[in-house]
């Protein structure tokens, strides 16, 4: 037994001493070292071209964090250590091995500095030495930045690790970098023709820039064919602006549908010219913020579904402040419009500064979920998953909203009291009641729109005032009391003003909508869709 | 019998409230106070950003009464309320200087709002410190600018994405909200790029309305500029509430700063509160001052505003380093004139002082602008700037622009004998007249 144990301990250590790494380990430890000297940015770069240069796989930890703004210096004795932020202070780790060292507090650590730069030449020298890495798609993320940043040394790892390659769609991207590599090398004109059409198959915004850069840089065959390839992309990403245009306007029209909908309720169905909508989309989205605060000091773990958790409590509270105004201020002036207007113009500053002091006037910081954020490909049209996400929801709403109005008892009552009130009060009906209930209704889908709102725009009390004017024009645009005419309304103006924008400007986009909107009121005073109802006959 | 008594009564009370006011402050009483007047809006769309300013003058102002006051006397601050309302911000002005006699006015935050009290200050010969970087193109006796001009913040953060360390910069878009100060400073920047050589190809202006939110197809825009082969910058003087949207659109289509920086002149720590900046991290923006900053001077002040407004979490940005450096240079200014007379205080500014929070020294030059470093900072995770880049001395505001043509001749300055903000060098006359 012993014996064995001798032995086993021998073997051991003959194994350890035959391991090359050791000295190459002395080597990385001696120029990661340097880090310390390091002054400004260009002797900090030069450090990472030393490390990079060594082409050991194991630099890529102690690169990644220096990348990440975590790479330290320990004041005291000048080592270097990748530092994870934990409670007060800083835990430090070795920069190779990744073993812990002990915690150090921020004060006797100084980071080092990066810059954007800097950034760049890790990002780049990082594809290359994740070329091989065991996850493809960190190899994916590798070939993509060395496509973008094509260097004639590249090609031969890039060989090496296309003969290697067996996942297909990572060893496509392998031999597109490869061409893209070719073309800035001093190849034959054959080889960079290939290259050419290589690169001119991706059909994308980076290939343009490729091609560009080449057709100013070469002459004869080459140039012409370059030349003819950008031709080709630009004549198709012609068509996919297009198709991008549209995209943005549906989009935009689901951002102006959700702040819209509420109103189409409120001023739409009964008839309120209610100024004080925005803010119950404000609310909504102040109540989103309270719902994450305590989501993330209480239950990190629910961060994802605090959109979800915070939809019915948005509806509840503005639905709960909308019931208040109704019963308190606006069943007093019914068939009034101007001092409905004066007054709920005078409730809306009142939230405003009731939210201004309770929450301070800067922005809250509400934060996206991880399916809401990043974007994905269909072809060459990037669409972003919140955009996506609000779409679905708005006509999500929409829909819920057409079925109450159209299947439900109560929906029923509403359109009875909008169409013909003493009738329906004489069949029983508390009309008052359905007053306060349609209102709150409407006050409450503006509170979820708010939740939704809160994922591209500011939340701050003034939230509100960029969506009242919208909304307004998308309910009478739309026609007045009627739920299709508002959706109509809202995909429409989005449309248009975002194939304006591009030729017009934001600025002079939105003015050209108003005044189309205003001729064609002129035309049609009821909107695309006239409906009868109380707000018509008032 | 009972008139007696009610008369007794009034006198009794009277009694108490002047024994009332007398202990609760004496020394006003014997000696009077000197009041500050603070005219930054605290409702309204621009209270997001002028709110915090109100706070710092407040706990400047304790400050200065805890050393003792001034010149024997306490201080005063007269708080109003301006709304956000550009024609209001002269009522207000009006208001302070006529009923209560303020000694100076701290406070505005756009450019039309000065525009709206210049007349006001100049009539009643009162004092206005100005905190925010502007456009130039001005320069008035009764204001002093202790925010950047654009030779103070525009032009070093051109210079510096031009530079090998800003990424060699080739291809511009200037993206602004539609309004006086970046339209003036696109100019300036436009014809200052034009002298370096740029191709008008290569440079993109573009503006938005304010308050903007939907940013899909500006930051495509950006994007399919940006992919010319060139190496791409983006120099935002977007304004206010437009830049937590137009910063999320950026982060979410994957403009990475690596590729497409974005140096942003009016988006500061207060800005970044409202935003998860891991996607932006990188992206650019110049001040005079930022957090950061580790000076002995900048950790004390931090460390009083968060005392002050009893919150650790609060921000600190430039506007409110420019009011500290305004408000001591009053103080100092004040004391050499041994008076509060804005007259006498305006010709005893000049030349004045006094450290800033950078470690150095501000002074205000003759043309009621001051000497600034000027910093370049990145956006790091945590929301803060990261100073990447510093200019090695300190920067003299220049109001006149010498990119345009308008306003290259003009020079400013207050002291006698030649006592004119916009004198024409070439014709030797009092009285140019710039851009805008």
């Amino acid at each position: 037994m012993i014996l064995l144990r001798v032995i086993g301990m021998m073997l051991l250590l003959t194994m350890a001493s035959l391991l090359p790494s050791s000295a190459a380990e002395s080597d990385l430890r001696a120029t990661i070292a340097k880090f310390a000297t390091a002054t400004n940015f260009s002797a900090t770069e030069a450090v990472v071209r030393e490390l990079a240069a060594s082409g050991d796989p194991a630099v890529e930890k102690p690169l990644a964090a220096l990348a990440g703004g975590n790479l330290y210096i320990r004041k005291a004795d000048s080592q270097i250590f990748v530092g994870k932020e934990s409670g007060d202070g800083i835990q430090l780790l070795d920069p190779l091995s990744g073993d812990k060292a002990a915690a150090a507090a921020k004060a006797d650590l100084s980071k080092i500095k990066v810059n954007n730069g800097l950034r760049r030449t890790i990002r780049d020298v990082l594809g290359t030495l994740t070329l091989r890495a065991k996850d493809p798609a960190v190899r994916l993320a590798a070939a993509a930045t060395m496509f973008k940043a094509p260097d004639a040394a590249n090609i031969e790892p890039l060989d090496a690790a296309i003969a290697g390659e067996t996942v297909p769609s990572v060893k496509a991207l392998f031999d597109q970098a490869r061409a893209a590599s070719i073309l800035v090398s001093d190849k034959p004109e054959a080889d960079k023709l290939d290259a050419i059409s290589a690169i001119a198959a991706r059909g994308d915004r980076d290939a343009l820039s490729l091609l560009t850069l080449t057709e100013a840089a070469s002459q004869g065959a080459v140039k012409d064919a370059a030349a003819a390839a950008i031709g080709h992309i630009n004549s198709t990403l012609a068509l996919w602006d297009a198709g991008q245009n549209i995209w943005y306007g549906i989009s935009l029209g689901s951002v102006l549908l959700l702040a819209a909908i509420g109103l189409a309720i409120t001023f739409g169905v009964m008839g309120v010219i209610n100024m004080a909508h925005g803010e119950m989309v404000m609310l909504g989205a102040y109540t989103t913020f309270v719902v994450q605060q305590v989501i993330r000091t209480s239950f990190p773990g629910l961060f994802d579904w605090s959109l979800v958790i915070a939809l019915p409590l948005a509806f509840l509270v503005s639905a709960l402040v909308g019931l208040a105004i109704e019963r308190g201020v606006i069943r007093f002036l019914y068939g009034r419009p101007l001092e409905t207007l004066l007054a709920t113009w005078g409730i809306s500053l009142i939230l405003q500064q009731a939210v201004r002091t309770i929450f301070g006037p800067t922005n809250q910081e509400v934060g996206n979920p991880s399916w809401m954020s990043g974007s994905f490909d269909i072809g060459q049209l990037a669409i972003t998953w919140n955009r996506l996400w609000i779409l679905v929801f708005a006509l999500l709403v929409l829909a819920v909203l057409l079925y109450v109005m159209k299947w439900t008892r109560w929906g029923l009552q509403m359109r009875a009291v909008t169409a013909n009130r003493r009738m329906a009060a004489s069949m029983g009906i508390r009309t008052p009641w359905v007053d306060a209930l349609t209102f709150a209704l409407g006050s409450g889908i503006a509170g979820i729109a708010g939740v939704a709102l809160s994922q591209i725009d500011n939340v701050s009390p003034n939230l509100g005032r960029g969506y009242i004017i919208d909304s307004f024009m998308v309910v009478v645009f739309g026609g007045v009391g009627n739920l299709w005419g508002t959706l109509v309304g809202a995909f429409s103006l989005g449309i248009v003003n975002k194939f304006l924008e591009p030729y017009a400007g934001a600025v002079l986009g939105k003015i050209v909508v108003l005044v189309l909107i205003i001729l064609f009121i002129q035309k049609r005073p009821r909107g695309l869709f006239a409906l009868k109802g109380r707000a018509v006959e008032a | 019998m009972r008139g007696n008594f009610s008369t007794i009564t009034k006198m009794f009370s009277a009694g108490v409230v002047a024994a009332g006011l007398s202990m609760s402050a004496p020394a006003k009483a014997a000696e009077g106070t000197i009041k500050v007047g603070i005219l930054h809006s605290l409702s309204g769309t621009m209270a997001i950003s002028e709110t915090t300013l109100k706070d710092v003058m407040l706990m400047l102002i304790d400050e200065q009464n805890a050393k003792g006051g001034l010149l024997g006397k306490k201080l005063e601050a007269v708080v109003v309320d301006p709304a956000s309302n550009w024609p209001l911000f002269a009522e207000k002005a009006r208001e302070l200087i006529s009923k209560d006699k303020v000694a100076a006015v701290f406070g505005c935050w756009t450019s039309v709002s000065r525009k709206s009290v210049l007349p006001v200050f100049s009539e009643l010969d009162n004092i206005l410190f100005y905190p925010v970087q502007y456009e130039g193109e001005e320069s008035e006796r009764n204001v002093f600018y202790t925010g950047a001009a654009p030779n103070q913040q525009a032009i070093p953060a051109v210079d510096y994405l031009m530079s090998a360390d800003g990424g060699s910069v080739k291809r511009w878009v200037l993206e602004g909200t539609d309004y006086v100060y970046p339209r003036t400073t696109n100019k300036i920047l436009e014809a200052y790029l034009k002298s370096k050589g740029v191709p008008a190809e290569d440079i993109m202006v573009n503006y938005t309305p304010f308050g903007f939110s939907d940013w899909q197809t500006e930051v495509s825009a950006i994007k399919k500029f940006g992919s010319a082969g060139k190496k791409t910058a983006v120099v935002s003087t977007v304004n206010g509430d437009a830049n937590v949207p137009f910063y999320k659109e950026l982060g979410n289509q994957g403009i990475k700063a690596e590729d497409i920086p974005v140096m942003a002149f009016s988006v500061g720590e207060e800005e970044l509160a409202g935003l998860d900046t891991g996607p932006l991290v990188g992206h650019l923006a110049a001040w005079n001052y930022f957090e950061s900053v580790d000076t002995p001077e900048n950790k004390k002040f931090i460390d009083d505003w968060h005392k002050f407004i009893k919150n650790d979490k609060r921000t600190t940005n430039d506007p409110m380093e420019a009011h500290y450096i305004g408000f001591n240079m009053w103080v100092k200014a004040v004391e050499k004139a041994g008076t509060t007379d804005p007259d006498k205080v305006i010709d005893a500014m000049v030349g004045v002082s006094v450290p800033n929070l950078t470690g150095g020294y501000s002074t205000m030059m003759p043309n009621h602008h001051i000497t600034k470093p000027v910093l370049i900072g990145e956006i790091q995770a945590d929301g803060q700037f990261e100073t990447v880049s510093q200019t090695p001395g300190l920067v003299m505001g220049d109001e006149w622009s010498n990119y345009l043509p308008d306003s290259k001749n003009l020079i400013s300055d207050w002291r006698a004998p030649l006592s004119c903000g916009n004198f024409n060098v070439a014709t030797g006359k009092c009285g140019g007249k710039g851009t805008n």
